[in-house]
Formats: C-alpha cells, sequence, structure tokens
C-alpha cells in the first residue's frame, strides 16, 4: 500500500491537517488499514523534501498542508500506472502450507481445515458488516469490504484446491 | 410437539449408509446437530462428501440408516408415511441450482401451488403467494411465466414458494450455483431476510462468499462434521 500516494490523493482533493489526514485516511478504506499519525507525519516530511507538498501557512503547529504542482503530476502518474505485485508480497500462509507438505506433516488436513475455519470467520465478519452497511455508509467502504471479502474467498478457495492435491498425492 | 429451545431441525446420531459388507458406503457417519429457528446454516465440503445425504435426510427425503432425525420437534421414524408428507409439504421448501418452476403457470400460480395441493382455497393461496412475492421484492412480475424471467427472478420465486405459508424450513442446494455473482449476492441477502424474520435455511454450497452469509458454516468431509465456524462479532 502506498502511504505518501494516498496523502497526495488526499491534499489533491483539499489541503488538511495531519490528523485530518489520518483520520480521512481511515473513513475512505473502511478503517481496514489503520494509520498511525506519526506515520502520517513522517510522510508528510518526506513528501515536503521531495517537493510533492508544502505547508499552506508559515505557523509551524497545527500545519496545513497543501499539494504542489508536482505533487499532482507523482500522483496522476500513481494513478495512471497499474499494481503488479511483482515480485508477490511474502505471504505466510502459502509459506506456512508449502512448508507443512515438503516435511510431510501428518497433520497437514488438520493444518489447512484450522486455517479455513478460522478465515471463514474473519469471511463472516466481513459480510456481516456488509449486511448491517446503511446508506450512511459511504461508496469507499463497501467496495474496501469487497476488496477484504473477495480475497478472504480466494484464500478459502486456495486451501480447498491445496486439500484436493495433497490428498490425490497421497493416494 | 414444539420444543421449548426453538430448534426446528435436529440430527441425533443420525447415519446414512448404503450397501452392505465390504460394500457398505458409510454417506454420514453418525451425525447429531441441531439448527435454530432464525438460524441460516452453510454445509460446506468436498465433492462426495455427505453434504446432499444430510440434505435429503433433514428434508425427509431419506431415512437414517441409523439414529434420529427430528423435524420441529416431530421423530420422522415414530411417523406414518402420509404425515410426513404433510409435513414436508407443510414445513419445508427446498431450493435447488436449477429453479425447478413449473413452464405452464406464472411466478404466482407456481408460488400458491403448494398451498393450493395442501387443499386450501384458491383465493387465500393466491392472497398469500402475492403477500410472499412481497417479501422477495418481485410482486410486479406476479402474472409473468418462467420463461419471461431472468435467473436470480426465477430463483426468487422459487425462495417465495420455499417459504409460502407455514413452511419455515429452507433448504438450499447450491442456489446460487447458476446464477452470475451479483446476482448471487441478492439471492443471499433474501436468505438471509428470511432467517431474520424468523425462518431457518440450511444451505449446501461450494462458494465461500455465500457461505459467509450464515450464522454458522459446518464442514464436513468424509460423511462427518469435521469443524464449525460461527460470526461472532466485536461491539
Amino acid at each position: 500500500m502506498s502511504i505518501p500516494n494516498t496523502i497526495l490523493a488526499l491534499l489533491a482533493e483539499k489541503p488538511a491537517h495531519g490528523y485530518a489526514l489520518k483520520t480521512r485516511f481511515e473513513n475512505s478504506t473502511a478503517e481496514a488499514w489503520p494509520l498511525n499519525v506519526g506515520q502520517v507525519y513522517s510522510t508528510l516530511g518526506r513528501l515536503e523534501r521531495d517537493g510533492l507538498v508544502q505547508p499552506k501557512s508559515n505557523k509551524d503547529d497545527d500545519q496545513i498542508w497543501k499539494i504542489t504542482a508536482a505533487g499532482r503530476k507523482a500522483l496522476n502518474n500513481w494513478f495512471q500506472t497499474p499494481v503488479l505485485n511483482s515480485p508477490p508480497s511474502r505471504n505466510e500462509l502459502a509459506i506456512k502450507i508449502l512448508i507443512a507438505v515438503t516435511a510431510q506433516r501428518r497433520d497437514i488436513s488438520d493444518i489447512i481445515q484450522r486455517q479455513r475455519t478460522a478465515t471463514m470467520e474473519q469471511l463472516q465478519r466481513y459480510t456481516r458488516h456488509k449486511k448491517d452497511a446503511t446508506s450512511e455508509h459511504e461508496l469507499p467502504w463497501l467496495l474496501a469490504l469487497d476488496a477484504l471479502i473477495f480475497r478472504a474467498e480466494a484464500e478459502i478457495r486456495w486451501l480447498d484446491l491445496c486439500e484436493a492435491r495433497v490428498k490425490r498425492e497421497m493416494k | 410437539m414444539q420444543q421449548a429451545n426453538q430448534t426446528i431441525l435436529e440430527f441425533k446420531n443420525a447415519a446414512r449408509t448404503y450397501g452392505s459388507g465390504h460394500t457398505t458406503v458409510h454417506a454420514l457417519k453418525p451425525t447429531s446437530l441441531s439448527i435454530g429457528k432464525s438460524e441460516l446454516v452453510a454445509v460446506m465440503g468436498p465433492s462426495g462428501s455427505g453434504k446432499s445425504t444430510m440434505l435429503a435426510l433433514a428434508g425427509a427425503l431419506d431415512d437414517p440408516t441409523e439414529g434420529q432425525v427430528l423435524i420441529d420437534g416431530n421423530d420422522l421414524a415414530a411417523m406414518k408415511p402420509r404425515r410426513i408428507a404433510e409435513l414436508r409439504r407443510r414445513t419445508i421448501g427446498y431450493v435447488f441450482q436449477e429453479f425447478n418452476l413449473m413452464p405452464g403457470l406464472t411466478a404466482l400460480e407456481n408460488v400458491a401451488l403448494p398451498l393450493e395441493l395442501d387443499g386450501q382455497p384458491l383465493r387465500k393461496s393466491r392472497e398469500l403467494a402475492m403477500e410472499a412475492l412481497g417479501n422477495v421484492n418481485i410482486e410486479s412480475l406476479a402474472n409473468r411465466f418462467p420463461d419471461n424471467l431472468s435467473g436470480g427472478e426465477q430463483q426468487r420465486v422459487a425462495i417465495a414458494r420455499a417459504f409460502i405459508g407455514s413452511r419455515n424450513l429452507l433448504l438450499a442446494d447450491e442456489p446460487t450455483g447458476s446464477l452470475d455473482t451479483q446476482t448471487g449476492e441478492v439471492v443471499m441477502q433474501l436468505l438471509r431476510k428470511q432467517c431474520d424474520e424468523g425462518g431457518s435455511v440450511v444451505l449446501v454450497t461450494h462458494n465461500p462468499g455465500h457461505a459467509a452469509w450464515a450464522d454458522r458454516v459446518i464442514f464436513i468431509k468424509d460423511g462427518e462434521i469435521v469443524d464449525e465456524s460461527k460470526t461472532e462479532l466485536a461491539d
């Protein structure tokens, strides 16, 4: 996830204080990716160093930040570039299952089932949030939930496939 | 007789085997479970794991070779076939991947059919059918024939029919199997709504995203329940 680009996008909408950026970021991502306010300030510092944002006034405390022309250009570039996980980010679950298979663990089926139940419970929680979503929730909230739902679904489907392949190999 | 704990469906060590001796197949090993009123329970497992056997026993379409199945407190083994047929007609609705609507009847007539077969007056049956169509938001399609309805609309008619009159237990076998993602989700929302309003659903599905609408997901493998996941929402 790109915090700098997300902050640029929020500032492109309107200038803001650091803390307001944190709140707006979390609201627009269904609070699925909590952001530390310290991260916001350190990111703003780096963005200022690179000339992508600048303080709106010269007040030291409670600074309001705005995006620069270079910042808008960088942001536009980010939106226009597809995101590819290459190389894929490290996936602990995949590593765990692969190691269990390599080590020929006899409890591989239990390991898979325990994970499947845990992921299903997470999926049920996301789905319940979606069911309870009202018109007060903004579209980003629903889209973020859908992203989490699809990821959990994919994980369960992958576990199903792992189990079927392992079973076939063991026969 | 109604049970105090509001259980609609109960398996007490219910098992189903086919064949005998060396060729015995344990389609469902002795299984105990209970499904409450207002509960949506999903059953997941690989092909041949016993899901459909479980559903057939739950719907009194097949008999256990061991143990008991109770529907609304009634022990099926102690009931005469005629009473079982009546219980099936009045308590249980079925929804399948194929919508199984009668092509020569309108949506309204399809939904009213179980009541008419049960001897209810035509007018009363149609009134209740219209109400059931309203519950799935398609009263405006009441006079259309199945051929003129989309897959999602046909499945809504099937759900309305499954909950018509006093029917309060719906057994669904891959009800979203032939629907696209969004229509499938609408069907799941309707099943959820029916449960929130007092109905009970047992849903067999391969789709984890649809199973996640359930209160509980039962995982079944080689004829037995291996695990169960629940929804517990943090405040």
